[in-house]
């Protein structure tokens, strides 16, 4: 086993790096895009039941499945790949956008109306960063499950660690099959921590101290 | 104030008149509209307190002010200029709002939360961060040790003063509260009311001021708006005519008969003599302190802080067992503003270790000492008064 890893080590690190690249840029896009659509929801109260039922059912399509049917549209690659986890990303932190949002005490809101904050001051200036810390927990959420996704994704030669498991599969009964599969398995598990510890430490650098727990 | 507006040159008034004209507002799916029709003028440089039972329509009103609602018809003008003139985020700038419990932002530091219009307005970094120092200091928060502490750290007296700070940062002519102090105990709502008087002395705003409690208009208003329903005028007038002569059966109800108690709310400190105690100086020897308080008679001594503020107040033998005048944090000395009334001054003396109250002036400056002897003997003189007043009336009123 150690002596696997050791040839490999280079290449271990390499896939380890895109992983987590992976990971980082859908969670950055499907945050950005969750955040916009909890926004319009927050306007239009009557979406908000429309919005969980979207998370809840899109939670329940299995990964494997949703490569599958954005193969014939996308085809084989990174673009694949990243759609498919970005759309799992998405959907943690939607709803806790959402939840978020409505948490958001309406006097404060009517308070930075009557001071003068024009709508986007308002939303950049007290609702986003009052929704933060739900937000940032919905965002960790999604940093988690995006690990698992991503290596389903790369059934379809998406970049990472995924592939190792892959080959530890198509190579079962082999001499390298287990040493495959746990070095995908393991790889993962220890991008995921790192990557949770990072999102720790964003919580402290971005949840003010006036709201943390 | 070093950001003090351009004022009118009349006593230094730095607020602006506020004129209501026919204002209506009628919502949508309601029979009868939330306000009627409501004129009003209110002069440049005075508190007008509306009051009115819940549901008259007073916050309505309040709000239709700075455009948080807009109204159904109407015109509202501040200073000639009619508010819809301007986008309602730049008017909003220019009129101080003030709400319950302050209403603070929990994730901005206060002096951030003191700062956010001037920071709207587009001041600089060092002109902002020496207001919302200044204005710390005008609501009796010791800037150093509060300007980088969060809302959640403070009491709900204090959050409030940051908030009556908040409303005044950018020196807004007009300031709107709507029931300022209704989320803070009656201790600290006295307090606060007698600061608000403090300052309104020095900075001459127009504040219009909603509130419930009919003895917070009377203290705190010029002059008083008692509203009825759909907003209806009851009266319009100053504190002493609503209570000497109220228009109307729904008015007499509404401010309670007017009693000689009810009269102490009318009567400020300022009103009586203050009697001058013996006063040492944070830091003094103690051996001549000591002396002149014997010399005069005096069981204790007012302790003032370099900036003539009241900090302690020991009895002589606690001065005797210290070689210099020892301070002590000023926030747990209670005293009253010169503005207080004789009822807030009764209910101090009677919770205070000295059956007396020392009174401040701007600032929290020392004025002098208000003991019990001196109100009691107050309301006798308004009771013989009022007794004279009505036997030559012949007693043909019943109140």
């Amino acid at each position: 086993m150690g002596e696997f890893i050791a040839e490999r080590w280079d290449l271990i690190a390499f896939n380890a790096l895109q992983h987590a690249n992976l990971v980082l840029q859908a969670v950055l896009v499907a945050t950005v895009v969750a955040i916009a659509v909890a926004v319009v929801v927050d306007r239009f109260r009557a979406l908000e039941p429309v919005a969980n039922t979207v998370s809840a059912i899109g939670l329940t399509i299995p990964s494997f499945a949703l490569v599958g049917l954005l193969l014939p549209l996308t085809m084989i690659g990174a673009l694949t790949a990243f759609l498919c986890v970005a759309f799992y990303a998405a959907l943690p932190v939607l709803r806790n956008a959402v939840v978020g949002f409505a948490q958001v005490d309406e006097t404060l809101i009517e308070s930075a109306r009557g001071v003068g904050m024009s709508e986007l001051g308002v939303l950049l200036r007290v609702r986003l960063p009052l929704a933060w810390p739900v937000i940032h927990a919905g965002v960790r959420t999604s940093v988690q499950m995006s690990m698992g996704v991503a290596a389903i994704a790369a059934y379809v030669l998406g970049p990472g660690l995924g592939g190792y498991i892959f080959t530890g599969l198509t190579q079962a009964g082999g001499t390298n099959a287990i040493n495959y599969a746990v070095v995908g398995t393991v790889g993962i598990v220890v991008v995921a921590l790192l990557a949770d510890l990072l999102m720790l430490l964003l919580g402290r650098l971005t949840i003010s101290k006036g709201i943390r727990a | 104030m070093s950001e003090t507006a351009p004022t009118d040159g009349t006593n230094g008034v730095s607020g602006a008149e506020l004129r209501l004209e026919d204002v209506v507002k009628k919502y949508p799916g309601q029979k009868t509209p939330a306000v009627e029709s409501l004129s009003l003028t209110i002069p440049a440089g005075e508190i007008v307190a509306f009051v009115g039972p819940s549901g008259c329509g007073k916050t309505t009103s309040l709000k239709m002010i700075n455009r948080l609602i807009e109204p159904t018809s109407g015109t509202i003008r501040i200073d000639g200029q009619d508010v819809r003139e301007d986008s309602a985020t730049s008017l909003r700038r220019k009129i101080g709002y003030v709400i319950q419990g302050g209403s603070l932002f929990p994730h901005m530091s206060v002096a951030s939360n003191v700062a956010v219009v001037p920071k709207m307005l587009g001041w600089d970094k060092q002109r902002i961060a020496d207001r919302s120092d200044e204005l710390l200091d005008l609501v009796g928060l010791d800037p150093d040790r509060y300007r980088d502490r969060y809302p959640r750290e403070l009491s709900g007296g204090q959050q409030q003063r940051v908030g009556v700070a908040r409303g005044l940062a950018a020196d807004p002519p007009v300031i709107l509260m709507d029931e300022p102090f209704g989320a803070v105990d009656p201790i600290t709502r006295q307090r606060l009311q007698d600061e608000l008087i403090s300052i309104q002395r020095e900075l001459r705003k127009t504040i219009v001021c909603v509130t419930h409690d009919i003895d917070e208009a009377i203290k705190l208003g010029d002059r008083i708006l008692i509203l009825q329903e759909g907003a209806r005028i009851a009266q319009y007038d100053t504190p002493e005519a609503i209570l000497a002569a109220p228009a109307s059966d729904f008015v007499a109800d509404f401010v309670g008969s007017g009693s000689t108690l009810k009269q102490l709310s009318l009567t400020r400190v300022r009103a009586l003599e203050l009697s001058q105690p013996t006063t040492a100086t944070v830091g003094e020897d103690t051996g001549p302190v000591v002396r002149r308080a014997e010399a005069a008679g005096d069981d204790a001594v007012v302790v003032l802080d370099d900036r003539d503020r009241p900090v302690a107040w020991p009895w002589l033998r606690q001065v005797r067992s210290n070689d210099r005048v020892r301070s002590s944090p000023r926030e747990n000395l209670v005293t009253l503003d010169e503005a207080a009334t004789l009822n807030d001054a009764l209910d101090t003396m009677l919770t205070a270790a000295h059956s007396k109250v020392i009174v401040t002036g701007d600032r929290d400056r020392y004025l002098g000492v208000i003991d019990f002897e001196a109100v009691t003997e107050h309301m006798r003189k308004t009771e013989r008064e009022a007794a004279e007043r009505e036997a030559a009336e012949g007693g043909s009123t019943d109140g």
